[in-house]
């Protein structure tokens, strides 16, 4: 019968290794038994207190336990929804409010008063406490036999440029969808050993999160401090005999231009994947050279279209200048570039990449408005209803066929492997009462976030306050003053200005 | 040592730098920052901090990072 459940990668593999590591950290590895066994438990606990088709907030650290955790959720029929004590209270309080969630798992007691504190009022329980129930088996065949392909698995969240973060919903189908396609094209296989980077609470986990349980690969989730320290993090790689890694560019980059490869080198690394920003080719050459061997897969994909929805394997050199392309899209999945008239580009020029297929996600929890803008009819088609997703990222084909990022069309960035809007930055500033106005510009070449105010503030008090209400990573790395922003003739910010300001000030 | 303190204050607006001797362990620092402190200290300083010595002792504090400049100018 055809797969219609994530869960069903586990069940297959659990028989056959049952005793191998699934995921591991520097605490605790956990067998693929073990993870079957805790997340039925866990699952019959939700199950108990009736969670079947309603968000679970897993509010845990990255952690073997947190992935467990998520597949518990998906046993009880509910959808995961992660949070992190890195995200800061004020964010924290909007994604609850959008979620209205009854249930929370908490990894420790004082994670569970930090969640009370956030003004949480269902119930909040630990992992442990919930593990330790009783499985109950019929209850879980029960749910399984309810449960559609269609049901959400997971929501995460992502910036919005209005300040409140938009949650993505996506369901069992999509997800195998990509799984399937994502592991033909990147080949693994049951020898696979995955370091994972980005954090769990991101699509960017599915990578190797489901992988490994279709396989029976390991996961190793690496102490994000690592990233910090480039020949500890090789170290690492080789001392777990990583080889594959999916990686945001930001991470790789950071080795290579601490120039880690002069002291060591990865060992074992065939298969190196990377996506979420333009990797720089001077950068890029530096890991081509230091693994002549290895694959390199450029990724691309919007968190609604289900983690990445098209792929390049690189199989030339490419100069300094040149932007590597995004390449095609997965099997099943289509990429539309749409001009201003919602029409096909001509070839070569430059239009708006539109998703068609399975690998839609959902859509915003719980704001069919913006869903609506985003996940629109197909304009060509006017026989039946279709949904494609608009990504408003501009990209063109070249000679080859290949698509080619291009930019956005909107004040989006990906910083750090991080999606921010622009906007979202700036209302948070704007809502501190001493400001008058600001506005945000990126530094494309150094990867810098600048922000420029008006407003009796300085720039550290500033900063303080930000930091309660966005993540660190959404921090602007550059604080300046102005007495006066600049506007345009029509009396709005003016960006363009800001930017030449910018330009200037730097030589 | 004024020219690192500048720096690092660039960065973190909001941050004691003199005073801090835990930048890394109280995760002040980030891997965008080190990747930001090493390129200054190239640019400010002339010296390329090399791989090996990007280790948590020497970005704990000013103090430290300040040593390692020191004895990378007398190498």
């Amino acid at each position: 019968m055809q797969q219609t459940n994530v869960l069903e990668y586990l069940e297959q593999t659990v028989g056959r290794v049952p005793d191998k590591t699934a995921f591991a950290d520097d605490t605790e590895a956990m067998t693929f038994a073990q993870v079957y066994r805790d997340s039925r438990a866990i699952g019959s606990a939700l199950a108990r207190r009736g969670l079947e088709r309603e968000p679970v907030v897993v509010f845990m650290p990255k952690h073997p336990r947190t992935v467990t955790a998520f597949f518990g959720c998906v046993y009880g029929g509910s959808h995961y929804v992660p949070i992190d004590e890195e995200m800061p209270r004020f964010r924290i309080e909007l994604i609850l409010e959008n979620l209205r969630a009854r249930m929370m798992i908490c990894h420790s007691e004082s994670d569970r008063q930090l969640a009370r504190d956030f003004g949480f009022d269902g119930e909040i329980a630990l992992y442990e406490q919930l593990a330790a129930e009783p499985e109950d088996e019929a209850l879980l065949a029960q749910i399984r036999d309810r449960q559609l392909d269609t049901d959400p698995i997971y929501v995460v969240f992502t910036s919005g440029s209005t300040g409140i973060p938009k949650g993505v919903a996506a369901c069992h189908r999509s997800v195998i969808d990509y799984i399937e396609n994502l592991s033909q094209v990147l080949g693994f296989d049951e020898n696979t050993r995955f370091a994972n980077q980005t954090p769990l609470y991101f699509d960017a986990c599915l990578k190797e999160l489901y992988p490994t349980l279709k396989f029976g690969a390991t996961t190793y989730l690496v102490p994000k401090q690592l990233f910090m320290f480039p020949v500890k993090l090789v170290e690492y790689l080789n001392e777990h005999r990583i080889n594959t890694i999916c990686w945001v560019v930001s991470a790789l980059t950071t080795i290579s231009a601490l120039r880690t490869f002069e002291k060591v080198k990865p060992q074992y690394l065939h298969t190196v994947a990377f996506g979420s920003e333009v990797f720089p080719i001077r950068q890029f050459d530096l890991w081509r050279q230091a693994l002549p061997q290895a694959r390199f897969i450029n990724l691309y994909g919007p968190t609604e279209a289900t983690g990445m929805c098209c792929y390049y394997e690189v199989d030339r050199p490419f100069a300094l200048d040149e932007v590597m392309p995004i390449g095609r899209p997965f099997h099943n999945t289509e990429i539309l570039l749409l001009g201003q008239d919602d029409k096909p580009v001509a070839p070569g020029q430059v239009g708006e990449i539109c998703v068609r297929g399975t690998s839609l996600t959902l859509g915003y929890y719980r704001d069919f408005a913006r869903t609506g803008e985003a996940f629109v009819q197909n304009p060509l088609n006017d026989r039946y209803p279709e949904l494609i997703y608009r990504t408003g990222d501009l990209a063109r084909r070249n000679e080859r066929g290949e698509l080619v990022f291009v930019s956005r069309k909107d004040h989006q960035i990906k910083h750090m492997g991080h999606r921010i809007e622009l906007g979202e930055i700036e209302v948070n500033v704007d809502l501190l009462e001493p400001i008058r106005a600001s506005c945000c510009i990126y530094d494309k070449q150094k990867g810098k976030i600048i922000l420029y105010y008006e407003g009796d503030m300085t720039a550290a008090e500033l900063v303080s306050a930000l930091k309660q209400r966005l993540p660190r990573y959404m921090l602007p790395n550059l604080v300046l003053p102005l007495e006066r922003m600049p506007l345009t003739a029509n009396g709005k910010l003016d960006r363009t200005a800001l930017q030449r300001m910018y330009e200037d000030g730097k030589e | 040592m004024d020219e690192l303190l500048e720096i690092l204050r660039s960065l973190h607006p909001d941050v004691d730098f003199a005073e801090s001797d835990r930048l890394v362990d109280d995760k002040i620092l980030d891997s965008f920052d080190i990747v930001t402190i090493v390129a200054e200290i190239y640019d400010v300083f002339g010296v390329a901090v090399p791989a090996e010595e990007i280790v948590p002792a020497n970005f704990n504090s000013a103090e430290a990072l300040y040593a390692l400049v020191e004895r990378l100018e007398d190498e």
